[in-house]
């Protein structure tokens, strides 16, 4: 052995080569076959892109590093599915670029926080936590009630995730900005375009009662969303294989 | 000090450079660090929009893995390739440019991360612009440090460098595949990576996880391989256990990623697979462990007299328990317990503090006396209290994580007599804050230590001479 390594230790570039063969192996094995979707993503209904709307509510938790504190990730361990609910599919995270699963729950898992608590709970819970949970060590974002959501350049965003695969129509990308703020707007003229292009289980409401579309209401939009998406009363888990059926 | 160090061939001003830049960044990520333990244990310490922990937390990791062990990475690169390849670093102005775009990386990132510019990609959060210019950085690093091996003087390429060339070309390789993204215009910040869900997952925990394996482990393996013998004053352990260490340990760290990501919705048998590979990699991880400390076979009285050297056995220790630590929370029972608590933050620290702070310091008291030309340190003295405050911070550190992290995760799982849950979430919160006290304190103390350091190698680049040293060489004298 020692003989045959004097070559790789006397020529750099064989070093070289060697290194990136040797440490290119396992994330090949191990990433490339992710990519075949069927075997990888659970055949779930429901999973559809975020509304304008939400997606600039994502782009603020992903702004203020809420995926620090906080993941989106229910792991099939009793406990988890009986706190948090149904634990988390592949398909239902399979639009966000990137992943929040995040990897530490400083707070709660947000996955399936969705219709968990209503829309005032999260205004008031935002600006000051400690004021409805004491106990919390949460930082307060008073700054989201008052500024403006910029949404008038959200076409682009859906361009740059259809890019890289969500699947935005050009419907849905001619009307971004016009969508996003029919989402926050109570009973908006708009509301119908918005509901056929995403569906009728879309929440749209003036979230947080202001007049202005703020980015707490974006950032609402996009929790009250969290989970809700996929039909998991028609999911059926494959069943393991191996054992008798 | 042998004739070769101070050979004028030798670019010594480029290394430091970097040795400074290394105690600077290490200063701020630490103190960073301090704040944000702090801001988890008194709330009110998050101060308006842009000082809060989920955008400061980003800065102290990045600060600590990519400023200081990156600073510290090329200063001790830089310096021991020259003298184990008997030649000068190539390319002065290319050297230099490593350095200045180093650091304009690092503050474009930083300023990114205050004002919420990020990909929200642990360790991986600098935004498309920033991930562009380290790429060209990072060539012009491994340019200078291939061309350097070229025009060795030496028929072998020491082991040292094997370790410094995987680090460097690793750290390509991932940070290429984890960061393609598509920018939404070309004169805004925001993009949006190119991998989404469960592939977006596991390439980040690949690429996180070998951040751990070849920035925080391979490169400081290098460290330890040029440092540790050299102040030692004996020969590696063992060269067959080197050739052994080196292949296993890059082959397997490539695999460990998915113990991240353990119950997900990531596919069953690559979860399998990671835990597999993390626990195999116990193995190359001590052999390195046992190369490193068996070194002072014979030379083990160095240890009394030396607190550099001790600097750097503390770290091997430490080495050798955080890489015991990973293999068993990445069994996945055991991680089912582990994930998502203070458990690994405290282990992430007893290898960071522990390990490569601790190597790096050594290295940093061996290299400054050499590099300013001085025939030693300001004070042996303040480098023992460093040694010792610094440990002492570290216990503190791991003992309140392990603690905090363990009783949390029971707590998650408690049942009470009728089959309910035992403890809403906030419960558990609550129960965390002395740990969250403490973890400050053990902070506190590790960033005391470093101060003292700053101040020690300040004094000894300025050729100063503590009464105690001074007292110690009429000693030798007389």
């Amino acid at each position: 052995m020692l003989k045959h390594h004097a070559k790789i230790e006397k020529n750099s570039v064989l070093l070289l080569i060697f290194t990136v063969i040797v440490i290119s192996i396992g994330g090949i094995v191990e990433i490339l076959p992710l990519f075949r979707k069927e075997t990888t993503i659970e055949p779930v209904q429901g999973v559809r892109p975020y509304t304008p709307l939400e997606l600039a509510g994502q782009n603020v938790y992903i702004r203020e590093g809420c995926y620090n504190c906080h993941s989106q990730q229910i792991r099939a361990l009793r406990d988890e599915v009986e706190r948090y609910g149904h634990y988390s599919l592949a398909a239902e995270s399979m639009y966000d670029h990137p992943f929040q699963w995040g990897s530490k729950r400083t707070g709660p898992d947000l996955a399936r926080v969705g219709g968990k608590y209503s829309d005032d709970w999260h205004v008031q819970h935002m600006s000051n936590p400690q004021a409805l949970v004491p106990e919390s060590i949460m930082p307060s974002y008073p700054h989201l009630t008052t500024r403006v959501a910029d949404l008038d350049g959200i076409a682009d965003d859906l361009k740059a995730l259809r890019a890289v695969g969500v699947p935005y129509s050009d419907d849905m990308i001619s009307n971004a900005a016009r969508d996003a703020y029919a989402q926050a707007t109570q009973d908006s003229d708009y509301l119908d375009g918005l509901l056929e292009r995403y569906g009728d289980k879309v929440n749209a409401r003036n979230f947080d009662s202001q007049n202005h579309t703020s980015e707490m209401d974006a950032l609402i939009a996009y929790l009250q969303v969290l989970g809700t998406m996929a039909e998991l009363k028609d999911y059926k888990p494959a069943p393991a294989r191996g054992g008798n059926q | 000090m042998n004739k070769l160090n101070e050979n004028p061939i030798y670019n010594n001003d480029i290394v430091k450079l970097f040795a400074i830049a290394t105690v600077f960044w290490g200063i701020v990520g630490f103190a960073v660090g301090v704040f944000i333990a702090l801001q988890m244990a008194f709330p009110v310490l998050n101060f308006g929009e842009y000082l809060t922990f989920g955008r400061l937390r980003p800065l102290h990791t990045s600060a600590v893995v990519f400023a200081f062990g990156g600073n510290a990475l090329f200063a001790t690169s830089y310096f021991s390739v020259q003298r184990t390849c008997r030649t000068r670093l190539w390319g002065d102005n290319w050297a230099k440019f490593t350095f200045w775009g180093y650091q304009f990386f690092i503050v474009m990132a930083a300023i990114g991360y205050v004002t919420g510019v990020t990909q929200a990609k642990e360790y991986a959060e600098p935004e498309w612009y920033a991930d562009l210019w380290l790429t060209f950085v990072w060539v012009a690093y491994l340019v200078v440090f291939m061309m350097t091996l070229k025009n060795r003087r030496e028929p072998h390429i020491y082991v040292g460098n094997w370790f410094f060339l995987a680090f460097i070309v690793t750290v390509a390789v991932l940070h290429l595949a984890n960061n393609v993204a598509v920018p939404v215009s070309f004169l805004g910040a925001k993009s949006y990576p190119a991998w989404g869900g469960v592939q977006s997952a596991m390439i980040q925990w690949w690429y996180a996880h070998n951040a751990v394996g070849f920035f925080l482990t391979a490169g400081f393996l290098g460290i330890m391989y040029y440092f540790v013998p050299k102040r030692a004053g004996r020969p590696v352990y063992s060269y067959r256990l080197s050739i052994l260490h080196f292949w296993s340990l890059i082959f397997m760290y490539i695999w460990a990623g998915p113990h991240h990501l353990h119950y997900t919705a990531l596919p069953d048998w690559a979860q399998t697979l990671g835990m597999t590979f993390s626990i195999m990699l116990w193995m190359p991880s001590w052999g390195g462990m046992i190369n490193g400390m068996m070194t002072l076979s014979g030379a083990w009285h160095k240890l009394r007299e030396d607190p550099v050297l001790r600097f750097m056995i503390i770290s091997l220790a430490f080495y050798g328990m955080s890489t015991f630590e990973g293999p068993l929370m990445a069994i996945k029972t055991v991680n089912a317990l582990s994930h998502y608590t203070d458990w690994t933050i405290g282990h992430v620290h007893s290898g960071a503090l522990g390990w490569v702070a601790f190597i790096s310091f050594g290295a940093l008291y061996h290299l400054v006396p050499i590099l300013w030309k001085r025939d030693g340190l300001y004070s042996m003295k303040l480098v023992n209290l460093h040694l010792w405050i610094a440990t002492l911070g570290i216990v503190l550190y791991i003992t309140a994580m392990w603690v905090s992290g363990i009783m949390q995760g029971l707590m998650w799982r408690s049942y009470d007599s009728m089959g309910f849950l035992e403890y809403s979430f906030v419960e558990t919160v609550m129960a965390m804050h002395p740990f969250y006290v403490i973890r400050a304190v053990g902070g506190g103390l590790f960033l005391i230590g470093a101060l003292i350091m700053a101040y020690n190698l300040y004094r000894t680049a300025r050729g100063d001479k503590s009464p105690e040293m001074i007292a110690a060489e009429e000693i030798a004298h007389a």
